[in-house]
């Protein structure tokens, strides 16, 4: 544990991507091979299930600290991190261990069936035997909030520095539904058999947001424009008679989306689709609005009722490996033509389409479909490189989002929350609210969008104006206006206001702006009649 | 009572003075040279005579009588006497005896010997009035020889990579401490002028400090390779950086204790150390105080009376100016040490 806990100082120490990069290859270098494949696997959000619950470590970290329990929870928004707060409070320990991490992870599992009494005697004696980082290492791994500052984009590179693989191919290879159980070092990544994971999939290609004006990416002909689809982004690998749906988080969604299943009678195996799960309105042949799709989210399995309410298809776009190839190398224009002809002759009521090519002989004609976006369900446009091939992960220069540009409302803030974690000691999450007659009636939070500066600044100005507190909570003086970007806007009988926002962060402080000429509550319902 | 809270500050009815008073009044004792503490328009101050040069460097011509520490001075109806805080070189809590009823005033404290100011002597007192700046079990302070070798060896590190170490601490008090801690073997110290001109003022005083070089215009930085640069924080990412060259960066302070903290203030590294008392040192000063009753002041005041509550303590908390939670505290005491 040492030696991982120091690779965690190493990484939190630093804001330089090469030093950490450089730490986490000397860690791949020479650790025990064990506890590389479980870094691996933690940096790759593949945590350990949590064993004990949060309410049980507050507790036992409590009576071990001596301190009483509201203490303790005193402690922690100043913190704002649990693992951290119990590292913080607990005495120094008495014994020193060096177990490596694997040895630790095993020991949390075996605690999965113990009685309470032998779980927390293990706990308070593993406390008791770790310095301070090991600690603060430790109660992350029970706690399962992990997060050590590094991409898994970051660690695909380390380790790539590290073995001397090339580190497209170690994405693809860390892809999928393994875990240190079902793999070793040698089986993922020294020499991976590529049937042994027939599910695994590819990684995904993201795009950039636009920047510049999109005539400077030269002929209109060099690109292929589709609607930005607001679903859920998925891989669809249709291999061995079987299916898997991935999330772009790398979570296997299969289960949630029944529907698809049927797929597998219409197309070959040894096909990977890449599109957009949409909940889709087939009388109309649209998307029906994000919250529909959103009950279909959250649960594993689906109630008949929500299968009918909020049916789904994939609107697919790009096609990543047919006849069981890999065609991710070939230029977009071949992938697309197949992807089309493939699914040309399909039945209608399938619950898959190819996302309509949205065509235009000019950028101008480009603009005008794009600002349609909005009445057809979509975000804006997605310009992608016809000659490009598809990439892993991030990339500059060939996809690029042309987002509608958001909606916006100036409203007043009301309320003032500690941020957490790096914020904890900054004012960084505000409520906000629009006039309704002399009242102002909060609507939306919002906690991004401002420079340091500007937090630093709203932040010393909040402990001035504070007029009442709520707990973590404090009521300010309506004083600052707030111009609020959102993506969309949909009804809610969740919030006093009717409405929720969808993605809403602060575009700009609006020094500017009188009080009174924020925005008010039938403004806000105008635009649900409009756009929700 | 012996002592009040009053709009200007802890006011002494029986002996008509304030004391670390925010508002101008005609008579003030000043605990220390901090400027949430120690501030300028009063008629007269009273300090320690360790106290009194910074004062006087900060506030210019005021009328400043000094005593020692331990000395006992009679106020119209009051026995003053200053005893160590161990905060800074000078600090002091102050005593006030009114008809045999004993209350004092902490000032800013800390209960361990930092090697540079009188170390911190608890006086027994019926009623204590404590800072709780850290008043939190979260805070504990890294012991000083970890911290002397903590900062060594970065020092150390960064000069055999080619850069400046670059630190930033409070130009009173944290600055020299940090001085005393350092080995001067691995390279040259340099300082930003505000921190610099308060060292030289301790210096002239007698206190023993190494060498420093002041950073000017003029500086040859190229020729210094490798050293140790103490800045107040707020130069730190600012324009004034630009001209060192490659640097590593780091902060010494009690919030550093905090991860959040450290990331927010994106430095290199963040070091533990406070000049005020931790967790275990506040508890540790009042037990030692034998108070029955204790007022707490600037910090998480609301959070720590309950604690002394609940220890069978009579306490309250005192709404003063003092510094101001989080950051603010530490902050406000580099601005009037700031030339
Ligand atoms: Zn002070
Ligand atoms: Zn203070």
């Amino acid at each position: 544990m040492k030696r991982f806990a120091a690779l965690f100082a190493a990484l939190d120490q630093t804001t330089s991507t090469k030093a950490k990069t450089a730490a986490l290859a000397a860690y791949f270098a020479d650790a025990p091979e064990a506890d590389r494949l479980w870094c691996i696997a933690l940096l790759s959000g593949r945590r350990p299930r949590r064993m004990i619950t949060t309410t049980k470590l507050r507790e036992w970290a409590a009576e071990r600290a001596g301190i009483p329990l509201w203490l303790f929870e005193a402690c922690y928004p100043v913190v704002g991190d649990l693992s951290e707060t119990i590292a913080l409070v607990l005495p120094e320990p008495t014994r020193e261990t060096d177990l490596p991490l694997a040895t630790w992870i095993a020991r949390l599992r075996a605690l999965d069936k113990a009685e309470e009494e032998t779980r927390k005697s293990a706990i308070l004696d593993a406390w008791d035997s770790l310095a301070p980082t090991e600690r603060f290492v430790f109660n992350k791994l029970l706690t399962g909030g992990w997060r050590m500052g590094v991409s898994q984009k970051l660690m695909t590179r380390a380790l790539a520095q590290a073995t001397g693989i090339d580190e497209a191919e170690l994405t693809h290879r860390l892809m999928g539904d393994w875990t240190p159980d079902t793999a070793t070092w040698a089986s993922l990544i020294e020499v991976p058999d590529p049937t042994a994971d027939l599910s695994r999939p590819y990684p995904f290609y993201l795009a950039y947001q636009i920047d510049a004006e999109p005539e400077t990416l030269g002929p209109v002909t060099d690109w292929l424009a589709e609607r930005k689809w607001d679903g859920i982004r998925g891989q669809l690998i249709l291999r061995g008679g079987e299916h898997w749906l991935w999330s772009r988080g790398e979570e296997l969604i299969t289960d949630r989306f029944p529907e698809l299943a049927q797929l597998r009678d219409f197309l070959p195996p040894g096909t990977v689709m890449d599109g957009e799960v949409l909940a889709w309105d087939s009388a109309a042949a649209t998307p029906l609005s994000f919250a529909q799709l959103q009950p279909r989210i959250g649960r594993k399995t689906v109630p008949k009722k929500l299968l009918t309410e909020a049916p789904v298809i994939l609107m697919a776009y790009d096609l990543l490996e047919w006849g069981g190839t890999d065609w991710r190398a070939r230029p977009l224009s071949e992938r697309r033509a197949q992807l089309e002809a493939a699914l040309a002759d399909l039945p209608d009521d399938l619950p898959l389409r190819v996302s309509p090519r949205v065509a235009a002989r000019d950028w101008p004609g480009l603009a005008k479909a794009r600002a349609q976006s909005r009445d057809l369900g979509a975000e804006g446009l997605m310009l992608k490189r016809r000659a490009a091939p598809y990439l892993a992960g991030r990339k500059k220069g060939d996809w690029w989002k042309w987002k509608v540009d958001p909606l916006t409302i100036n409203a007043v803030m009301i309320y003032a929350q500690a941020g957490s974690g790096r914020r904890a000691t900054l004012y960084t999450d505000f409520t906000f609210a629009v006039w309704d007659g002399n009242q102002l009636v909060p609507f939306t939070k919002a906690y991004s969008g401002l420079t340091d500066a500007e937090f630093n600044e709203i932040t010393r100005w909040v402990r001035k104006n504070t007029t009442d507190r709520f707990g973590p909570v404090r009521a300010v003086r309506p004083e600052h206006v707030f111009e609020i970007a959102f993506e969309g806007i949909q009804k809610s009988t969740r919030h006093k206001s009717g409405v929720a926002l969808r993605f809403p962060r602060m575009a700009r402080w609006r020094r500017d702006k009188p009080l009174a000429e924020a925005n008010t509550l039938d403004d806000l319902k105008a635009m649900l009649a409009r756009y929700g | 009572m012996v002592l009040e809270f009053t709009e200007a500050g802890i006011y002494c009815p029986a002996a008509d003075i304030h004391i670390d008073p925010w508002r101008p009044v005609p008579r003030a004792l000043i605990t220390h040279g901090h400027s949430d503490h120690a501030r300028p328009g009063h008629g007269a101050y009273l300090s320690t005579s360790g106290s009194a040069p910074v004062i006087r460097h900060r506030l210019g011509d005021i009328r400043l009588q000094t005593i020692e520490y331990g000395e006992e001075r009679r106020i119209g109806g009051a026995r003053i006497s200053f005893h160590p805080a161990g905060h800074v070189p000078g600090s002091a809590q102050i005593r006030v005896e009114v008809g045999g009823e004993v209350w004092v005033v902490s000032g800013d404290y800390k209960t361990v010997d930092d090697g540079l100011s009188t170390p911190f002597e608890p006086v027994r007192c019926h009623t204590f009035i404590s800072e709780s700046t850290f008043g939190l079990p979260i805070y504990s302070w890294t012991p000083q020889d970890v911290l002397a070798r903590e900062l060594n060896t970065w020092w150390a590190e960064t000069a055999a990579s080619g850069r400046h170490a670059v630190l930033g601490v409070y130009a009173l008090g944290k600055a020299q401490r940090i001085l005393r801690l350092l080995d001067p073997s691995n390279g040259p110290i340099l300082t930003h002028g505000a921190v610099e001109a308060t060292t030289a003022v301790l210096r002239a005083q007698g206190l023993d400090l190494p060498e420093t070089i002041q950073i000017t215009p003029e500086t040859d930085l190229k020729s210094l390779s490798g050293a140790m640069v103490l800045a107040p924080p707020s130069a730190l990412g600012s324009a004034w950086m630009r001209r060192l060259g490659p640097v590593s960066t780091g902060f010494a302070s009690g919030w550093m204790r905090l991860r959040g903290v450290r990331r927010r203030r994106a430095a290199d590294r963040g070091f533990v150390v406070s000049d005020h008392a931790d967790w275990d040192g506040l508890n540790s000063a009042i037990a030692a105080t034998g108070a029955e009753r204790v007022y707490v002041t600037h910090g998480y005041t609301a959070q720590f009376s309950r604690w002394l509550a609940e220890q069978g303590y009579q306490a309250g908390i005192v709404e003063t100016e003092f510094g101001g939670e989080s950051l603010d505290a530490e902050d406000s005491e580099t601005e009037g040490a700031t030339p």
